[in-house]
């Protein structure tokens, strides 16, 4: 690895100032998992890495109102599986962050820095898109909140500006009664990186009719994916096995996997039709 | 670029300076000969490498030294207490945890973290847990064995 200055400022304003001293030489750093290993292998060579891990007003969690809870960005992956608040209000984010690596990885990746470092195959954003979540960018001028749906813009690409720093997750809670899952297809090992993912939210009414729904794929795509067409085949329609299959049919158009190791595009494609009906059957077995 | 940092490991304090760069196994290994723990695949990925960093389990081969200054870390070296091994210990060498052993301090870091956490842990729960370690001579069982002995003895210990 190519030597660096390290930098801990202890306040967000110190850490500004730092990020505009430096500029493009510096990366902001919490967790370290991601960035540790890209310098590594000197994808990236910061002169000078700024770590956040000494602000203390970025690692805390809690309730906002209607069963939401905001969790500052440096909480680790391991905290939102184990955290009290997170597993009562919020179970279907605490599950799909206990699937995320190993034990030892999530007690080390944070919150924020899984989601600024925008790679397209990870398990939290499919769940925080499903939920409707948001993130607060803080820059030295304000703050923007920017729903975790639009923040990917490409493979390992996000929306986080030069400058800023993603300071908070707000995480809403699923509609009362609705039934939510995170599905996870693993061929290979239990610590993987997932073939293809789904998070599912059905919310039906009593005569099962569908309500609202969230269809959100990881590792499909250069980004998590949002089955819009899906969700549209079922909102307002009986949930029926027939009709759960033709929505699920519709996601092979929305996604668009890559090759590799993990199974050919076209293989991710039809697993994702499998997955997403497997999500949508078990959401709605969860629900009322 | 050299920093200053304090750690203290095993009980003891230690003031180092170290570049930037320096990955806390190497501090370990290289600045306070604390050979115990191995580094495996480098990527975090083995868990040969796992120390406990105020109490959590971290990968050493991906943790840069900096980011432990003030921290709290335990080794394989600091389990054994007064001359006797920690339960954990004592469990791989009478259930055959390790063959080659150059996985077995990370294994045994991760089978004491998750009993500090849990005592009585179940089967799954073990596996859940120890997933994260491999143990390129597949010795899995013997693995599982030690750590559920390790459960047993420390609870009729504790009684």
């Amino acid at each position: 690895m190519i030597d660096f200055e390290y930098h801990s400022p202890t306040s967000l304003d110190e850490a500004f100032s730092l990020m505009d001293q430096y500029g493009d030489d510096a990366q902001v750093m919490s967790g370290g998992t991601a960035l540790v290993l890209m310098m590594k292998q000197r994808l990236v060579q910061p002169g000078h890495v700024i770590g956040l891990r000494k602000i203390p007003v970025l690692s805390s969690i809690a309730s906002d109102g209607d069963g939401a809870v905001r969790v500052g960005a440096l909480c680790t992956q391991r905290q939102m599986e184990t955290d009290p608040l997170v597993r009562q209000s919020l179970p279907l984010v605490a599950d799909t962050y206990s699937k995320v690596a190993t034990v030892r990885i999530r007690s080390m990746s944070t919150v924020g820095g899984g989601l600024v470092h925008g790679d397209p195959n990870q398990d939290p954003p499919p769940t925080l898109i499903a939920l409707g979540a948001s993130v607060v960018l803080s820059s030295k001028g304000g703050e923007r909140v920017v729903p975790v749906e639009d923040l990917f813009i490409d493979y390992f690409e996000t929306d986080v500006q030069s400058g800023e720093i993603l300071t908070s997750v707000l995480i809403p809670q699923a509609p009362a009664g609705s039934g939510a899952v995170y599905t996870k297809f693993l061929p290979r090992t239990a610590d993987d990186y997932a073939t293809v993912s789904v998070a599912a939210i059905v919310d039906a009414d009593e005569s099962n009719n569908c309500r609202d729904v969230r269809i959100v794929l990881g590792a499909s795509g250069v980004t998590p994916i949002r089955a819009k067409e899906a969700e549209a085949l079922l909102r307002q329609r009986p949930l029926t096995e027939e009709n759960i299959r033709a929505s699920a049919a519709a996601v092979k158009e929305a996604v668009d996997p890559l090759d590799d190791f993990r199974g050919s595009a076209d293989y991710k494609r039809q697993m994702a039709e499998v997955f997403t009906r497997r999500a949508v059957t078990q959401a709605l077995s969860l629900g009322r | 670029m050299d920093h200053r940092i304090r750690l203290k490991v095993n009980g003891a304090d230690h003031d180092l300076e170290v570049p930037a760069r320096r990955m806390l196994v190497d501090c370990l290994r290289y600045d306070l000969g604390l050979t115990g723990t191995k580094e495996g695949c480098s990527v975090g990925v083995c868990g040969a490498c796992t120390v406990l960093v105020d109490g959590q389990m971290v990968a050493s081969c991906i943790t840069l030294a900096v980011t432990a200054d003030g921290a709290d870390i335990t080794t394989v070296e600091g389990l054994a207490q007064d001359g006797k091994l920690h339960p954990v210990q004592q469990a791989f060498i009478d259930h055959g945890g390790f063959q080659c052993g150059i996985c077995t301090p990370g294994q045994v870091i991760t089978a004491k973290a998750l009993l500090d956490l849990n005592p009585d842990p179940t089967e799954e729960e073990i596996k859940d847990w120890m997933m994260g370690n491999l143990c390129r001579c597949t010795g899995y069982y013997g693995i599982l064995e030690s750590v559920k002995n390790a459960a047993r003895t420390s609870q009729e210990a504790g009684r």
